[in-house]
């Protein structure tokens, strides 16, 4: 535990990924310190799912060296929890919620070993984190889109990681599940745990980070987010139009 | 606790379905004896039992390259398997097992090609097996075509590998179906979690230490061992009907995987028994075709029959809320027009309504005075008193719905979908419609 205080929860160096030629994200150098909750924010296109998956080492990377808590991923694996994007998947499986959620346990059960009552009572307790309890024995088919985006956060819940990732959990949700998955951030938070949000809504990021990570294909700024979420950082990540896009809210942060 | 009766109700549909099978599949060996005079023979009951025992295990797999839309895959698959089998005869001759062999060579490889292709150029994946699907088939034809033209004699047969030749198979090959079969569905069984998991969700999969590559590849490889087995039965062409049907049908009555296989295996038994005995009825009657027959009826069954996802079962429900439609508007027009000319049981021109409600209207006034909500008397329709109360509450209930789009994160409600058809205390818990209750009194009350 002490070792995984004194280093940085996510190291990444020169990381790209390459579709075909062109590169999707190119030399990534990142250092998220332990506890913080961060946003991924830039425009589409930017990298930012691909930076994750990357990361994760889903896709394969035309070079760089990931570490997570100073461990290479093979080893710090069980640290890590992921939240992919809810239009991943096809919500027609036949499953139940309860099903869904309980896969979060399946990498820790291992080879051959079947999910029982204890992994049972820990997806129901994630359940009842995401405020879907009621619905456990639903078909996911019959889910909306916040409830879906729910299970999936409950899913990572019970991997109980250190360092989560999610990949646009706030796309397209009812403000219920919004305020739900916030609560659930600043409760992750407030255990230590590590979070990277990819984040589309600017207008939220003062108020829901403390972290930001500014990409578009290379890191623009990373950083606390009182320094690193300005004006002048957006403008070199989204170009000129940023300002009238968003002013108000943004031009208050970039003041402080 | 709704929600658990349910589901013990899905359960129970899903064994009633399974008890249906084993029973139509009991009485039909006395009924094909009985009607049709068929004996059954070694040869009958040798080629049923491989049939039921190859759809069992081929329904089951089945399920998952249905869930993964591999269902082409399948197809290509299958037909990719053809030169294997000429290759294999023309190193080896005519055996068995060298054949097979060749064919599942042949089949992997075309997988492989198929994924190199959608790994290296720009090809969408239903162009990639079109063209290893028509490519591989074309070239076992051409060496079908040149073996035949070789005077040796043994050649003989080889070309049932396209349709599948029944009457062919022998006791030795039923026990390796039954062999090998028994070895992929312990994989299944064991591999259980992991199938499932990268079924629906690979990426998720990955980042949990889930082999994805190893276990995409195992799978898609039992896939190919089992169209090898069915080669025989069913030949290259119609493998993939064995392979998807019955997961297709068992989709429609179940929402859980673990059933969803286990019905599949079940449908697929029943076919590969059921096809063997029709066709044993005749000489004429071939196996593979027939068996994909009683696959494909059993399909046709679920999509019109399964309750929630059938055809029958929307219609009707579509029917339905056609009339409920009907009558809510009609009854809103009734009552607005009476309230408008002096009381709620003023009487409204039949002339009047039917002009407004258009063609709903006849639809909507069968139902309300199927009902007792409405009675044609003196100058036109008057609401009855069941009907005035019917009114009441929809328009209290329209209104509940305005304050619940208004206030409803305000007041912190539990989220749900708006459906103004419905009565809103059937989707909100009794406190949350207390809340708006109270809220609409409030607004009202200035």
């Amino acid at each position: 535990m002490m070792q995984t205080r004194s280093n940085p929860a996510l190291t990444v160096d020169d990381l790209t990924v390459a579709y075909r030629e062109k590169p999707a994200i190119w030399d990534i150098d990142l250092d998220v310190p332990a506890g913080v909750l961060m946003a991924i924010v830039g425009p589409n296109g930017a990298g930012k799912s691909t930076l994750i998956k990357a990361v994760l080492n889903l896709i394969p990377r035309a070079a760089g060296a990931v570490s997570f808590f100073g461990e290479p991923y093979e080893r710090a694996r069980s640290l890590v929890g992921y939240v992919p994007q809810r239009g991943s998947v096809d919500w027609d499986f036949p499953a139940s919620v309860l099903d869904v959620v309980t896969m979060g346990l399946y990498g820790k059960l291992g080879w051959f070993r079947r999910p029982g009552k204890a992994e049972r009572d820990l997806a129901l307790h994630a359940l009842e984190q995401v405020g879907l309890v009621d619905f456990a024995d639903r078909q996911i088919s019959q889910l909306s889109g916040g409830q879906q985006q729910r299970t999936f956060l409950a899913r990572a819940l019970v991997q109980d990681a250190q360092i989560y990732f999610m990949d646009e959990p706030f796309a397209a949700v009812d403000a219920v599940t919004e305020n739900a998955i916030v609560n659930i951030l600043r409760q992750l938070n407030q255990r230590g745990k590590t979070v990277l949000v990819v984040h589309h809504d600017l207008q939220t990021v003062a108020e829901y980070f403390d972290w930001v990570t500014l990409l578009n294909v290379e890191v623009i700024a990373s950083g606390p987010t009182l320094q690193t979420f300005t004006l002048e950082n957006l403008q070199k990540t989204y170009g000129g139009r940023v300002s009238s896009l968003h002013g108000g809210q943004l031009l208050a942060a970039s003041a402080q | 606790m709704t929600a658990r009766a349910a589901i013990s109700r899905d359960d129970r549909r899903v064994w009633l379905i399974i008890a249906a099978i084993a029973l139509v599949s009991l009485l039909i060996i006395p009924f094909s004896q009985a009607l049709f005079g068929l004996r059954f023979t070694y040869t009958v009951r040798v080629v049923a039992l491989g049939g039921s025992f190859l759809g069992l295990i081929s329904g089951a797999l089945g399920c998952f390259a249905v869930l993964r839309r591999e269902s082409l895959l399948g197809d290509a698959l299958s037909h990719a398997a053809l030169p294997g089998v000429a290759i294999a005869f023309l190193l080896a001759g005519r055996e068995l097992s060298p054949l097979l062999i060749g064919a599942g060579i042949a089949s992997w490889l075309s997988l492989r090609f198929v994924a190199a292709l959608l790994a290296t150029t720009r090809l969408k994946q239903d162009a990639a097996l079109g063209i290893v699907l028509a490519s591989w088939f074309a070239a076992g034809i051409a060496l079908l075509a040149y073996i035949q033209s070789i005077p040796d004699a043994s050649q003989a047969g080889l070309d049932h590998f396209i349709f599948g030749q029944a009457a062919a198979i022998i006791e030795s090959d039923v026990r390796l179906v039954m062999g090998v079969g028994l070895i992929i569905l312990c994989l299944l069984a064991l591999l259980w979690k992991e199938f499932k998991l990268v079924t629906f969700d690979a990426e998720f999969a990955g980042a949990n230490g889930i082999r994805i590559g190893l276990i995409n590849t195992l799978l898609s490889t039992l896939i190919v061992v089992t169209i090898v087995l069915g080669l025989q039965l069913a030949g290259v062409i119609l493998m993939v009907g064995m392979l998807i049907a019955p997961g297709v049908a068992a989709r429609q009555w179940t929402h859980k995987l673990d059933q969803m296989v286990i019905l599949a295996a079940v449908f697929g038994a029943f076919s590969g028994g059921v096809g063997a005995v029709i066709s044993a009825l005749d000489s004429d009657i071939p196996t593979g075709p027939t068996i994909i027959v009683v696959a494909f009826a059993l399909v046709l069954l679920s999509l019109a029959l399964a309750p929630g996802r059938g055809l029958l079962w929307s219609r009707l429900r579509q029917r339905s809320n056609r009339r409920a439609f009907a009558a809510r508007n009609t009854l809103r027009n009734l009552y607005r027009y009476a309230l408008a000319h002096g009381a709620v049981n003023a009487p409204v021109p039949d002339s009047f309504i039917r002009g407004v409600g258009d063609r709903g209207a006849a639809l909507g006034l069968r139902e309300l005075d199927g009902a007792g909500h409405v009675r044609l008397g003196e100058g036109g329709w008057r609401l009855s008193q069941s009907g005035v109360k019917l009114a009441r509450r929809d328009i209290h209930n329209q209104q509940l719905w305005d304050t619940y789009r208004l206030y409803a994160h305000e007041l912190a409600l539990p989220n749900v979908a708006e459906d103004r058809e419905r009565e809103i205390a059937s989707l909100l818990p009794a406190e949350a419609v207390a809340i708006l209750e109270a809220k609409l009194a409030e607004g009202a009350a200035p």
